[in-house]
């Protein structure tokens, strides 16, 4: 299984629509500073570099080579990864496996964007096959409209649900100084923002943003040595699907499905909603923070509209879920995974500030990408 | 955490100058993708033929549309084409009422649109295609749709079919 791993550190920059401030490769050195600086450690600790963003987004399809200042990367090792939406969370596994593999000790987990330098919808509809199904495509928010008419007709959700989950994050992104997105708004906010595709409001779904994201991964006794409280990672799994959007089951998913029930075996969790304690969960759409409950087994499928009435998901529920605001309020897609996981990192270290949950001792992880791929991350403050 | 300087409102340099964004102006990129057999023969019977074949696959017995060579589930090469019929049910759909580029042409997509998965009859997965009908009122998951096919000559796309209309 390879050798047990913690994160050591984070950094994040300040998100926001656009950060005119600093050039790509700019955002990347801020949220690589502000890493090192929270593991307390030096460049020259840094053994590899895993960096990833969306290519599309800035037209600049050699990051590794064009970013290697910001990055600190002269004369190491880096490895880019590009997955879509999954990216920052591929990061996350990616800088698990190289760590985890043994010839590497401590490995910087790099995403960004700078998705105010291009058009964002037309960028992600080349993820959908041009000549099959990129014209119905409709963007990132098509697929998701469209299983979430499904599953209201199936199991009698609402948008009054959706909502909910809408509220949920952006009012829990007022705690979070680095979030994009700082909004205070109500069910009745969102029930009346215009309609973007049915049934997907302009409050129900994700912005898009300029940010970067930074994580540490050290071996074991690396690990150690370094930091008083990693957050040691208890599972990491990937999961793919079908290539065509047709293909796939949209009532529930199945990559999810699997993903979630592979990772909860390793980290020997039973009972999801009452063993973690705290989620921070890829939702780029309030819909997907409804139907996607079900496939996390928090639930039977069709359950998570009742989870979400009974408030079990919010900051004074059983699981608080995305206390930093989530993906709702913060969307640099090359980092939004990578955040994630930074974020249930900090949960677990005691570092997460003004949105800090109490007594953090397990922390779940997803990211989601395009044709339903699914990546789950586990951390913990105990060894595994 | 929380302790560095946010930058995000900033519209200058320290000592004053303007912080620059660098247009690119309209860049063009032309692409020619390969459509293989399966995708080939697919385009062509629906050009020629106003109809929809899907394949089966020899061990699961599930039939794909569009076809593919391979099945993912069991990753064994298929053959057996299966004709399928231009009526099925509705499975999901949305209305998109949100402009936005359509990468293919450039200009922007004509709204609202609505966009569907349909299952025909013979077929074991949805298919992406649209409906005429754009009002929330006049559409429902489960009903029954039928495609339109265009007039001759049919381009060599999925439009050969315009879209599905409801069955009433």
């Amino acid at each position: 299984m390879g050798n047990r791993v913690g994160i050591i550190g984070v950094g994040q920059t300040h998100h926001a629509a656009k950060r005119l401030d600093a050039s790509g490769t700019e955002l990347i050195s801020e949220a690589v500073s502000r890493a090192l600086d929270d593991a307390e450690i030096t460049l020259d600790q840094i053994d590899a570099i895993v960096v990833g963003n969306m290519d599309h987004f800035e037209n600049v399809n050699y990051v590794d080579m064009w970013a290697t200042d910001g990055l600190g990367a002269c004369m190491k090792p880096v490895f880019k990864v590009t997955t879509g939406g999954t990216t920052g969370t591929t990061l996350g596994a990616c800088g698990y496996y190289h760590t985890g593999s043994g010839i590497f000790d401590t490995v910087l987990a790099v995403g960004w964007e700078k998705n105010s330098e291009s058009d964002t919808q037309a960028a992600i509809a080349t993820c959908a096959n041009p000549v099959l199904e990129r014209d119905p495509f409709a963007g990132a928010i098509g697929p998701l409209a469209t299983e979430y008419s499904m599953y209201m007709s199936v199991y009698g959700a609402t948008q009054e649900d959706a909502a909910i989950v809408a509220v949920r994050d952006r009012n829990n992104a007022l705690n979070n100084p680095y979030a994009h997105n700082q909004m205070k708004v109500t069910v009745e906010d969102v029930m009346n923002s215009p309609m973007l595709s049915f049934p997907i409001k302009l409050l129900d779904i994700c912005p898009r943003s300029d940010g970067a994201c930074a994580v540490i991964f050290a071996a074991e006794e690396k690990a150690k040595a370094l930091c008083p409280r990693p957050a040691w990672v208890h599972a990491s799994v990937v999961r793919h699907d079908y290539t065509h959007f047709g293909d796939l089951e949209w009532q529930w998913m199945p990559t999810l499905e699997r993903a979630s029930e592979a990772a909860y075996k390793l980290a020997g969790i039973t009972d999801p909603l009452n063993e973690f304690d705290v989620a921070e969960l890829y939702i780029p759409a309030s819909t997907c923070g409804v139907k996607w409950m079900d496939s996390l087994w928090f639930c039977e499928r069709g359950g998570a509209p009742e989870l979400i009435r009974k408030g079990t998901l919010e900051m004074d529920g059983q699981l608080p879920v995305n206390p930093s605001g989530g993906v709702i309020a913060t969307n640099p897609i090359g980092a939004t995974g990578l955040i994630r996981v930074g974020e249930a990192a900090w949960q677990v270290m005691g570092k997460a500030g003004d949105h800090q949950v109490l007594d953090v001792n397990k922390a779940l992880v997803t990211g989601f990408g395009g044709c339903s791929w699914s990546d789950v991350m586990i951390l913990g403050a105990d060894l595994p | 955490m929380g302790l560095y300087t946010d930058h995000r409102k900033v519209t200058h340099t320290p000592d004053g100058y303007e912080l620059l964004t660098h247009e690119s102006g309209h860049l063009e990129y032309d692409f020619g993708w390969h459509q293989g057999p399966y995708w080939s023969k697919y385009l062509v019977e629906m050009r020629d033929n106003a109809r929809f074949m899907g394949i089966k696959c020899p061990k699961c017995e599930r039939v794909f549309n569009p076809p593919r060579a391979v099945c993912g589930k069991c990753f064994v090469e298929m053959n057996e084409w299966v004709e399928l019929s231009d009526e099925g049910e509705l499975q999901g759909f949305t209305i998109v009422r949100f402009p936005y580029i359509d990468p293919n042409t450039g200009e922007l997509m004509k709204v609202p649109y609505t966009a569907i998965w349909v299952t025909l009859d013979g077929s074991d997965v949805r298919m992406m295609h649209f409906s005429n009908e754009t009002d929330e009122k006049d559409i429902e998951v489960g009903m029954r749709v039928r495609a339109v096919w265009a007039d001759e000559p049919r381009p060599t796309s999925i439009h050969a079919c315009q879209y599905f209309e409801t069955i009433k």
